[in-house]
Formats: C-alpha cells, sequence, structure tokens
C-alpha cells in the first residue's frame, strides 16, 4: 500500500461516545471556512429569476457541509434501540483516493503535516474525485456562493470563498495551520514542531463535549498520539486501504462495528 | 434546386422535404441550446446531479457514444493498416458516426465541467497519474484526427472537387490517411482503456476498483475490447436506419455480415473475459473488503437484473448470434444481435458510472437514487439532433456510399 509518510502528521480523534450531535461543529466549521448558506433567489442572476429557483438549505444532497454529522443506529427497537452521532471531516487520508485521479493536480498531499489540498483556482469541477472519496467528504459547489445582506460583513477574512463549479472539502482549518505557523515563527518557535493545542480546527475549540481531539499524531506530546492507538480506537473502512488520519473512539462494540464492512467475514 | 450538389449520379429528395426534416430536427437541437444556456448561465444546479451523483446521465452518454463511436478507429485499423478491402464501402460512413460520437462527447464534456474556461488544464496542469488526464489528451487528439479524416470527404464534394487545388488535397489527404487511422488507433485505443482505468483505479469504490497489470487495472482492457465489440456493428445499425429512411441500399449486405463478425469475434473474447472478471470480483475482491455480491445491488434502479441484462441477453446472446454465420447472415437476426450489443456497452457504462458511486461505501450510509432531469435529457438528446444534421447534410451532399449508384440505379 503506497502511503505518503510526513513528519508531522495532523490528525482528529473524535469520541463518538462523547458525541450529542448537537451539530456545533458544522455550524462552526462553515462559519470558519465562509461556506455559503444555500438561498433560493439569486437576485444577481436575472435568467434565474424567470427560470425555476435554486435550491434551499433543505436539499441535503446539494448543501456543502464539510464536517457533517452522521446518526448510527444500533438496529435493535425498544427498549435496546441506541444511537450514536459520528462527524464527519475530510479523513486527510495517507493514501487518499482523491489525488492521483485528479487530472489538473487541484488537489494534492504534498505539505509538510500531511492535510489533503484544494486548489479551487485550479479545479476544472470534473468531480472525478467525489466519485473517489467513499467518505463523501468532498462537496461541488452547484449554484453561485450568496451571502444574504449584512452576511457578507461576517465573513472571515483568512478563508477564501469558492467560485460555482468547483469541489471544496475540508482542510482542517488550514489557515488556522498557517496562522499558528506564523505565530511559532514570531516567538522564535519553530514551526515544524508546533506545541499541542497551538493548531486545532474550528470544529476541535467548538465542540461543548469535547468530544474532538486535534493534533500530531506522530508527536508522543500530543493527546492524539495516544487516543489513536487505544484499544476503541478505529477508522472509517480501513479495509479499502485509504488510511484515514482521522481516528474515531467508542467503547460501544455496535459503533466500531459500523466502522467498516464485516459481512464477508473479516479474511484480513 | 440544390441538385448541382449532390453527389455524382444519385438521386435525393426534393428541397421541400429536405428542409422540413432539417427544420424538426432543428427545433429538437434547439430545445438542447435551451438546456446548455441553463447551465452554462445559472450553473450545473439546474441539472438532477448531487453531492452523491457528481457523474450521471452526461458522463454515461458520453462513455456509450465513445464507445459505440469505436467503429471508426477500429474500421480504419482494419481497413489501412491490416488492409481489408471489402471495408473501403463503409469507412466514410464509420469516420462520419465517429466524428458526431467524439465532437458530440466533447460538446457535453464542457456543460458537464464546472469551470468549462479551465478545460485547457488538462494540457497546461497535467497530474499523469490520473486516467482522467489521458482521457482528455486522447480524446481531444484523436477527434482532430477524426476532423482530419473527415475533411477529405467534404473536399471530394462535387462542386468543391472541380477546384483542382482542393482536388488534389483530398487525393493527398487520402493517400497519407493510413498515417492518421494507424494515430487514431493508438490514441482511441488508449482512451477507450482509461475510460474503464478511470473506474478500476477507484480504491475507494468497491463496485469498480480492480486489480490489474501493471498500472492498468483490469476494466482498462475491457473496456477497450467492449468498445471495438460493439462500435462496427452501431455502424450498421446507423447505415440500416438510413437505409430504412432513405429506402436505398447503401452498402452491401456482405460488408455489415463483415463488420457483424468484426464486433462478434471481439464481443465473444470481450464477454469470456468480462464473466472471469466479475468471478473474480464477486469471489476474491469483495469478500477481501468485507463485502459480498448480494451488498452490490439494491431494489429495481440498481438490482442484479441489471448486471444479468448486461452480461447474458445483452452479452453472451449478441456475442454468440454475431459469431454463427447462420444468424448472422439474415438481416433481421443481424440487425437484433447489433442492438442487443448496444444495448449491453450502454448499460456497462451505465453502471460503471452510477452504480460504482450509488453503493454507499460506509455501512451506515445509504443507498441513494439518482434520476436525470429534463436538463440532462435535454442537453444529450441535443447532441443526437446534431448527429442527424451532420449526417443528413453528409448524406445529401457528400460521396459517402461509393456503392450507392450500382446499388440502387443499375
Amino acid at each position: 500500500m503506497q502511503t505518503k509518510e510526513f513528519k508531522v502528521k495532523w490528525g482528529m480523534v473524535i469520541d463518538i461516545d462523547k458525541c450529542t450531535g448537537c451539530g456545533a461543529c458544522m455550524v462552526a466549521c462553515q462559519v470558519e471556512n465562509n461556506i455559503a448558506p444555500m438561498t433560493a433567489k439569486d437576485p444577481h442572476n436575472y435568467v434565474q429569476a424567470i427560470t425555476t429557483d435554486r435550491d434551499d438549505a433543505s436539499n441535503k444532497l446539494r448543501t456543502l457541509t464539510w464536517m457533517n454529522v452522521y446518526e448510527l443506529s444500533n438496529g435493535k427497537s425498544f427498549p435496546d434501540h441506541e444511537v450514536a452521532y459520528l462527524p464527519r471531516p475530510c479523513m486527510q487520508c495517507e493514501n487518499p483516493a482523491c489525488v492521483p485521479v485528479c487530472p489538473v493536480v487541484a488537489t494534492d498531499k504534498n505539505e509538510e503535516g500531511g492535510i489533503v489540498s484544494q486548489i479551487y483556482p485550479r479545479c476544472i469541477g470534473c468531480r472525478y474525485c467525489m466519485a473517489a472519496c467513499p467518505y463523501h467528504a468532498r462537496y461541488f459547489n452547484w449554484w453561485d456562493p450568496l451571502y444574504p445582506v449584512g452576511m457578507d460583513k461576517q465573513l472571515s477574512p483568512a478563508a477564501s470563498p469558492r467560485p460555482r463549479g468547483v469541489v471544496e472539502k475540508c482542510s482542517f482549518c488550514h489557515t488556522r495551520f498557517q496562522q499558528a505557523k506564523d505565530l511559532a515563527r514570531q516567538n522564535d518557535e519553530d514551526p515544524n514542531n508546533l506545541p499541542d493545542g497551538a493548531y486545532v480546527t474550528a470544529c476541535t475549540e467548538v465542540c461543548p463535549t469535547g468530544a474532538i481531539t486535534f493534533g500530531d499524531l506522530n508527536n508522543p506530546e500530543h493527546a492524539v498520539h495516544d487516543l489513536a492507538k487505544g484499544p476503541n480506537a478505529f477508522r472509517l473502512l480501513e479495509k479499502l486501504g485509504l488510511h484515514p488520519q482521522v481516528y474515531y473512539v467508542s467503547k460501544r462494540e455496535w459503533v466500531r462495528k459500523q466502522g467498516d464492512n464485516y459481512k464477508a467475514g473479516d479474511k484480513h | 434546386m440544390d441538385s448541382k450538389l449532390f453527389p455524382e449520379g444519385v438521386q435525393r429528395c426534393s428541397f421541400g422535404q429536405f428542409a422540413t426534416w432539417m427544420t424538426v430536427i432543428t427545433a429538437v437541437f434547439l430545445v438542447g441550446v435551451y438546456s446548455a444556456v441553463l447551465v452554462l448561465y445559472n450553473g450545473i444546479g439546474t441539472t438532477g446531479l448531487d453531492n452523491y451523483f457528481g457523474f450521471g446521465l452526461w458522463i454515461t452518454f458520453d462513455l456509450a457514444v465513445i464507445a459505440l463511436g469505436a467503429g471508426a478507429f477500429f474500421t480504419g485499423f482494419l481497413k489501412y493498416i491490416l488492409k481489408i478491402k471489402q471495408l473501403e464501402k463503409i469507412i466514410n460512413l464509420t469516420v462520419i458516426v465517429g466524428f458526431i460520437c467524439y465532437s458530440g462527447a466533447m460538446l457535453v464534456l464542457t456543460l458537464d465541467i464546472g469551470q468549462p474556461g479551465r478545460a485547457w488544464f488538462g494540457y497546461w496542469h497535467p497530474n499523469v497519474h490520473s486516467m482522467l488526464t489521458e482521457v482528455i489528451f486522447c480524446i481531444t487528439c484523436y477527434c482532430t484526427v477524426l476532423v482530419i479524416e473527415y475533411v477529405p470527404l467534404i473536399l471530394e464534394q462535387k462542386q468543391l472537387n472541380k477546384i483542382p487545388f482542393i482536388h488534389a488535397l483530398a487525393h493527398n489527404m487520402h493517400v497519407n490517411m493510413a498515417l492518421f487511422a494507424g494515430l487514431g488507433t493508438f490514441l482511441s485505443t488508449f482512451h477507450q482503456g482509461s475510460l474503464g482505468g478511470m473506474y478500476g483505479v477507484l480504491i475507494g469504490r468497491p463496485y469498480a476498483f480492480r486489480e490489474g497489470f501493471f498500472i492498468w487495472p483490469w476494466t482498462f482492457f475491457l473496456f477497450v475490447l467492449s468498445a471495438v465489440g460493439s462500435g462496427p456493428v452501431f455502424t450498421v445499425l446507423v447505415c440500416t436506419f438510413m437505409e430504412k429512411l432513405t429506402g436505398k441500399k447503401l452498402v452491401e449486405y456482405k460488408v455489415k455480415a463483415l463488420m457483424g463478425k468484426i464486433a462478434g469475434t471481439m464481443l465473444t473474447i470481450y464477454i469470456f473475459l468480462k464473466i472471469l472478471d466479475t468471478w473474480a470480483w464477486a469471489t476474491g475482491y469483495l469478500p477481501s473488503v468485507g463485502l459480498t455480491f448480494d451488498d452490490m445491488f439494491y431494489g429495481v434502479a440498481y438490482g442484479k437484473w441489471m448486471m444479468f441484462t448486461e452480461i447474458v441477453l445483452c452479452g453472451v446472446v449478441p456475442a454468440i448470434m454475431l459469431i454463427t454465420p447462420a444468424i448472422r447472415n439474415r438481416p433481421f437476426l443481424l440487425y437484433t444481435a447489433a442492438l442487443l450489443d448496444c444495448a449491453g456497452v450502454t448499460i456497462n457504462r451505465y453502471v460503471f458510472t452510477v452504480q460504482t458511486i450509488a453503493f454507499p461505501a460506509m455501512p451506515f450510509d445509504k443507498w441513494f437514487v439518482y434520476y436525470p432531469n429534463w436538463v440532462e435529457w435535454a442537453s444529450s438528446i441535443m447532441i443526437v439532433a446534431y448527429g442527424f444534421l451532420v449526417l443528413s447534410l453528409s448524406y445529401r451532399y457528400l460521396p459517402v456510399f461509393p456503392q450507392e449508384r450500382r446499388l440502387n440505379y443499375k
């Protein structure tokens, strides 16, 4: 299996047993990364005005949710019924399915830290990467992004907005990574050896129950280093061999079992 | 009215009749143009595609017409490189059909990509590891080759050909056509394969992923074979359709049966390997990732009936029909086999495009069913209408069928 190794490997460990499914991570992500809300009307497009409306946010197959919370069920009926919530950012795979397929190198895994990049001005919008990703972590801009009046004032100056017709995805809040490195340089510290907590994603910061832990998987001083090696840690679809840099933890076996397919028995 | 422009010694319908026909086709074409304007101006949101189905009718349509357009390169290869002389009676038509299929596919692709203005990035920032890069290279280059092959036919138009320079140019292009046929064969073989490779390399999509030889997954070879196993008989179908429409015999039956034999031979090899591939995938690969054969299918839209229709009814059956001379030599049965064959390759392209991405790899995710909406249909039908326009004009004014005079006016 070809995996790309880096000295620093940014990763996430999500404790599913702590996740309440509140969705704060999704909201924080949208705000941090200037993800445009979906609006049915586009006052700037006169052709749109005389034809059918655009999708509003109720069409969940068209919304842009870099961080998306899935609901898991153990499939049993009351009183044994249990649910769990699984937040799904981009897995930043060590052996990504999306990177080698891109015809124009608009997505790459080439930077120290192992974050899979997405270069919006390069993307031609062929959506081949979306077809390649089994985690559905990639999203397409089906319509022109539109920020309702007033909302444009709270846009983040750090994250670049995307035009219509390109693919986008979670970047582990890459602008925060750059800011953390800049800060380290200003303080005469090594930007390639950030202390635990110096760089965290917006979803990690906002999670009210502390279900998300973020850090360098290769650095023993970072909490994720040990959490990812815990007995209850697992990754999604490990058998496919994409080697995600996002780990999940749950004490419940039925939850861990939903992380991969076992229907044909475990032959690996 | 325009009879001076007709090819030498043939009759065509009246100009009024022709104009009416062209008006109807143009009307259909214009509905497609309207849908294309919506896509380009409002965005791809106007289609039925979504984040689960980034590929849909358009990509299926592209792959299908490119497979069916394979008659051009394969017949060209057999005629110019292997020198099978019989085929010169249908080679012009294969070139025109190939040109329509490839240029049509490129038109659809410009709608399908979100940023058509950046289409040239495929050349400027190529990712040499991507199968799609090779598809972009080969399709654009091969479309150019098809234009070069089509141009001499236009130059042979009766009035144009009276100009000495054009006459000489057409003649010289013909003399060197073997070079372009060879180039076309190379380019076309590779991108037919790359289109299959596009799906075979998807490590995250168990429905499509295949092991392979060196960098090429098995789907690479299967797509080449299925294309050459169906392209030639698609040309036969187009020719027969034109014969029914015009009431004339355009190509003698012997040539059609030969095309059937060629396609049948390739189809037989293909379907044998396809069955082996499917078996190895179902019993070897799928269990290795914790999945079963049954997991790959869902409901009616993604049911097993589709796979059996593709492989048995539209694969094994036409293969047997086409390689059996007694069946192949009966027109009705040849055309039936050809229709099944073309339907089979279309289903193959559909399931590899749509079912591949419909399968929910994450156990807690669920199947979604994709329906193309009218915008996708109208823009696809626009390409069919475009094909009708090109073929109608070519048939009326260009010497497409060398046998037409002998078969009809003797």
